[in-house]
């Protein structure tokens, strides 16, 4: 609401409120230092600021100078800050890279795990890793996606939602090994699923759910409602303004948050030791209730084994998953910013 | 303060009709008891100060407060004699007959052309679309100026554009009614002659009731005025009325800028 009429009422500010008051006062002043006294308006304001202007910085005292080294010590410390991540990470990747860049060629991605180092690859976990990404992508997106729509545009906001909501946020920060318990419990022995690509990939589903739901929660909420309205004002039932407007404006940020889950997803590795899928496979799946085994895995179970090469191998295979990820994170960035040309 | 204000419509029936309408938010009753008839083919302007109720009226009309949470309406709209609270009444329906223009420019993060399409296409229609789009888009007064961009983002029209783009989209729905929330109020001097020039040309095939804040605007393009005050209904009748000779004296003390 702008463009208030001017009020009429508004009291004027004291000084316009008793005009003879302060004309007195200044006259009288005036006829004291022997001035002519004429313009009953016009009084002239002192001077501001000094009347001697120094040059900047040239008196420092030593408040300002304390209030200065302040800045620099917590600039210098922040850049520190930065920078242990990122030399962390520069010495990790290189010494990753040392060990396991000569183990990578195409026999190292095509053949499958061996007793034999020389002859050992990664086929089988490669392979299995994109199963479970499939797989836990397929199950997990629109379950979340599903359910952040249901809380966000049909759920009645009362305390019912509320819980769910909370529950929600609480779920995202249970650890992933109590996820595979429940796996293990729940899908690879009450529902029978045995230690398959199934049974991984539906714990792995419910281990990245709530991390989806509260990113698609965040998007859909993030659509403005003024869009909302605009459908609904033009008789659209709530689906319509849902799928044609809402969902798609949404769109970037729920994609970016299920790939950075489903990458969460990927280098998981405790709850999948959990349902037992620890164990040499030199197969690949052939259908979702085949055994399998996915690149951490693999990983974890070389660098367990006590002789050089296998560590050698493991650090290739670390170099293929960081090489996955790496691709799926710019596979989201791409998606976000693909889809953001309208804005 | 149940008084109904009998119009002659030039023996048309009315478009709308409001009877004994209250509105709750939660505890607060903020439209109390108001009872009005919106003649056909003529402007309907709903002044008053912020806070008056006046955009809850408004959306009383198309049962856009159905989507505010904790809001409760008592009381009846009648449109060609059917209450639109009655319980087999569908709100969606109620809104492609009753349109409704936003303070703000609202366009679709879309082009030009499929902020026009939009309202035909979720209502199924079949026919040319592009014909459909064209005509609404003439209609709204913006063909001339947005023809060769029908494939460009709405937002990259000006602020007036955009909102003759959201006028020209409820119009291509075919309502029969069109209601304004304030739509010049976020507009420049000229946009917003554009918009009154408008709804002047519209008023033969519409009926529009308009919020305004600006009370010249409502003395412009209006032909009924309705003078809101804490959610009452104080008065209502022929614009001129209202302006030069109002009944009631907190009227008078509205329109000539005493308070407000």
């Amino acid at each position: 609401m702008s463009g208030d009429p001017a009020r009429a009422g508004d009291p004027p500010p004291r000084s316009v409120q008793r005009p003879e008051i302060t004309r007195v006062a200044r006259e009288a002043v005036q006829r004291e230092a022997g001035e002519r006294v004429s313009d009953p308006t016009g009084a002239e304001d002192p001077p501001v600021g000094p009347k001697d202007p120094v040059r900047l910085g040239a008196q420092r005292t030593l408040r300002e100078r304390r209030r200065r080294t302040a800045g620099i010590v917590f600039h210098v410390l922040c850049a520190l800050a930065t920078a242990t991540g990122v030399v962390a990470l520069v010495i990790l990747l290189g010494d990753v890279l040392a060990d396991g860049l000569g183990e990578i060629d195409v026999a190292f991605l095509t053949s499958f795990a061996s007793r034999i180092p020389e002859r050992a690859g990664i086929k089988a976990a490669l392979i299995g890793s994109l199963w479970m990404l499939t797989l836990t992508a397929l199950i997990s997106f629109p379950l979340s996606v599903g359910a952040a729509i249901y809380l966000e545009e049909y759920a009645r906001k009362n305390w019912v939602t509320r819980m769910i909501q909370t529950n929600i946020a609480n779920l995202a920060g249970v650890p992933s090994i109590v996820y595979g318990i429940l796996g293990l419990a729940l899908f690879v022995r009450t529902l029978a699923l045995g230690r398959s690509v199934l049974a991984g990939a539906l714990t792995l589903s419910l281990l990245i759910l709530p991390v989806i739901i509260l990113a698609s929660q965040e998007a859909i909420r993030a659509v403005p409602d003024s869009i909302r309205q605009a459908a609904y004002g033009l008789g659209a039932t709530r689906w319509q303004a849902v799928r044609m407007q809402v969902l798609p404006m949404a769109l970037p940020g729920i994609l970016t948050g299920t790939i950075l889950a489903l990458s969460r997803a990927v280098g998981e590795t405790a709850p999948l030791v959990m349902i037992g899928a620890l164990s040499f496979v030199a197969f690949t799946p052939r259908g979702p209730l085949d055994q399998f085994t996915v690149l951490p895995l693999q990983i974890f179970n070389w660098m367990s084994r006590p002789q050089q090469e296998f560590r050698e191998l493991a650090a290739g295979a670390i170099i293929v998953l960081l090489a996955v990820l790496l691709l799926m994170n710019a596979a989201a960035i791409l998606l976000r910013n693909r889809y953001q040309r309208w804005h | 303060m149940a008084t109904v204000h009998p119009i002659d419509a030039g023996g048309r029936a009315p478009a709308l009709e409001a009877r004994g309408l209250s509105v709750f938010y939660g505890e607060n009753q903020v439209i109390k008891d108001v009872s009005l008839v919106i003649p056909a083919h003529r402007v309907v302007a709903l002044i008053g100060p912020s806070g008056c109720g006046k955009s809850t009226l408004l959306r009383c009309f198309n049962r856009m407060n159905d989507l505010v949470n904790g809001a409760r309406i008592d009381g009846e709209v009648l449109f060609h004699g059917q209450n639109l609270y009655d319980r087999e009444v569908d709100p969606v329906e109620v809104r492609r007959r009753i349109g409704i223009v936003f303070q703000k420019p609202n366009p679709f993060p879309k082009s030009v052309y499929e902020n026009a399409a939009f309202g035909p296409r979720i209502h199924g229609y079949r026919g040319d679309m592009d014909a459909l789009v064209e005509d609404t888009l003439r209609s709204a007064a913006l063909w001339e100026e947005v023809s060769d961009r029908l494939g460009e983002s709405a937002y990259n029209l000006s602020g007036g554009q955009q909102q003759r783009l959201c006028i020209a989209r409820t119009l291509a729905v075919k309502p029969e009614i069109v209601l304004m929330d304030e739509p010049a109020s976020a507009l420049d001097p000229i946009a917003t002659q554009k918009i009154e020039d408008l709804i002047w040309e519209l008023k033969a095939r519409y009926t529009i009731v308009i919020v305004t804040h600006n009370m010249q605007q409502a003395a412009r393009i209006s032909d009924y005025t309705a003078f809101l005050y804490m959610g009452e209904l104080v008065e209502y009748g022929p614009t001129d009325t209202i302006f030069t000779n109002p009944k009631e004296e907190r009227t008078e003390a509205y329109v000539t800028g005493r308070f407000g």
